[in-house]
């Protein structure tokens, strides 16, 4: 079943945190990944594989860079499971 | 000719999490070696079940991100280089002029070996981003030198089971070269994982005294049946005399040469005659300025192979005569078992502690010393002179023999 935008938020938030140790709570709509939250490509990349399998959701290559803020992600998961 | 001295010590090890608890359990007569708990082995019938696991597991001491971006052999390289590091009292050098050699037998098999079931079950796109990262051999060298921010150079230094004392010997010729004013060194290793059990086994190397894990170490026994795998990591922090003096540290002893030799015979099997490892003795003891007149204690390699502790007392022979059996040695991989790239770098400890404290250590399961073998093992912790000149030798497969002098000071 299609997870609500704010459920996508906190499954993306405990990936960001499981690969990152960013705390959870940081994790909100307007922030950017690399800006404010010191995240590498190289962790994005393996955020990226581990939402696939949370979500269920395919987060094709050429997506992944478009995906700069926590909005921009929790938007292409919540559209992408419908 | 410089005088390079050992001012920090740490270790992760079956015996203990830090170089003093290890050191307190060896010195007790302790074994660290015990039945494997993992699911695997019983799922994957390895022939052999219990081996040395390092006693404090590195998720109770590292952050769980250290964990999850370190396999488990750089992981116990960061514990222990940090404990190293403190223990040297942290120097504040350039860290342009602080240099990393470091070693390991094998890398980070276990991290290779999961993403490769990953690929396989669950397809390429389910392969994590940092596999090739943590599983290349200089990933423990770059996690140190990451760690504690030292720009000198991180090398990394690969010569199986000879690995750890090799780069102890490198880091002495750093030194003396002057490319650096400390080097941090020493080796790690962790594979437990069924396929490397599986595969030592498959060449009969391993013990397989399955039903008395703690006596099935036994160096120097007629009853030995080959090493024990263990794990661990063991780092050195070395430097100039005259540098660790100006900064008042304290100095454990000194490293006072090494050398390294290669067989050039058999990829696995040691060289029944012993001139490798021979000339690597004679090579280490003629860098550090003595004789093997001067030779007073031995930290030998000892695994418990029926053949490889034949080739070491060999080679040993060939380098001290008759005298070599009224030098006394110690078998600390009874206790340890075989950390493979990081046992040089732990042995090594054990003798500078020897060296330090005046104190040989224990070999333990020599129920029944071996006739072919009669050197004077040391069954007790047993006092030593107030002069210590003492060698540690490592032999790896590839045919590499590298030997470390440390001289009390």
């Amino acid at each position: 079943m299609a997870k609500s935008k704010d459920e996508v938020l906190a499954g993306l938030a405990q990936l960001v945190n499981d690969e990152t140790g960013v705390p959870v709570e940081s994790v909100v709509f307007g922030k950017s990944f690399a800006d404010d939250l010191d995240i590498d490509s190289i962790s994005m990349m393996t955020i990226v594989v581990n939402a696939e399998d949370e979500f269920g959701v395919k987060i094709p290559d050429d997506q992944v860079s478009e995906l700069k803020t926590v909005d921009d992600a929790v938007n292409f998961i919540v559209s992408a499971q419908a | 000719m410089t005088t390079i001295v050992v001012t920090g010590i740490g270790a992760t090890s079956c015996l203990g999490g830090n170089v003093p608890d290890t050191w307190d359990a060896l010195l007790r007569g302790e074994s660290g070696i015990r039945s494997l708990t993992e699911d695997w082995v019983e799922k994957y019938e390895l022939p052999v079940t219990f081996g040395g696991r390092v006693k404090v597991p590195a998720a109770d001491v590292l952050e769980r991100i250290e964990i999850k971006r370190l396999d488990p052999s750089a992981q116990l390289a960061v514990i222990a280089a940090r404990e190293a590091w403190k223990d040297a009292g942290e120097p504040t050098d350039a860290k342009e002029r602080i240099l990393v050699d470091f070693a390991t037998g094998i890398g980070g098999l276990g991290t290779l070996l999961d993403a490769w079931d990953v690929l396989k079950e669950r397809g390429a796109r389910r392969v994590m981003p940092m596999t090739i990262p943590m599983l290349m051999p200089n990933a423990a060298a770059a996690a140190i030198s990451m760690d504690l921010q030292t720009r000198g150079g991180a090398r990394t230094c690969v010569s199986a089971c000879a690995s750890g004392t090799e780069s102890i010997a490198n880091a002495v010729d750093h030194l003396r070269q002057g490319i650096a004013d400390v080097v941090i060194c020493g080796g790690t290793e962790s594979v437990f994982h069924p396929l490397p059990i599986a595969a030592f086994a498959a060449m009969h190397a391993l013990s397989t005294r399955n039903d008395e894990p703690a006596k099935a170490s036994r160096p120097y026994d007629v009853d030995r049946d080959g090493f024990v795998l263990g794990e661990g990591a063991a780092v050195l922090v070395l430097e100039t005399k005259e540098h660790a003096e100006a900064r008042g540290a304290k100095i454990y002893a000194e490293i006072a040469g090494g050398a390294v030799t290669s067989d050039a015979h058999h990829i696995t099997a040691p060289d029944p005659e012993g001139t490798g490892a021979a000339r690597a003795v004679n090579d280490a003891l003629a860098h550090a300025g003595v004789t093997a007149a001067d030779v007073n204690y031995i930290n030998a390699h000892a695994t418990s192979t029926p053949v490889g502790d034949i080739a070491e007392y060999t080679a040993l022979h060939r380098v001290f005569g008759d005298r070599v059996n009224e030098i006394p040695v110690s078998a600390t991989k009874s206790a340890t078992g075989h950390l493979l790239g990081g046992t040089g770098a732990l042995e090594a400890i054990f003798t500078v502690l020897s060296a330090h404290h005046k104190i040989a250590a224990p070999t333990i399961n020599v129920d029944n010393q071996d006739p072919a073998i009669p050197l004077t093992v040391v069954r007790e912790p047993t006092p030593l002179p107030e002069k210590v000149v003492a060698i540690s030798n490592s032999f790896g497969f590839g045919g590499h023999n590298a030997v470390v002098v440390v001289r009390s000071v």
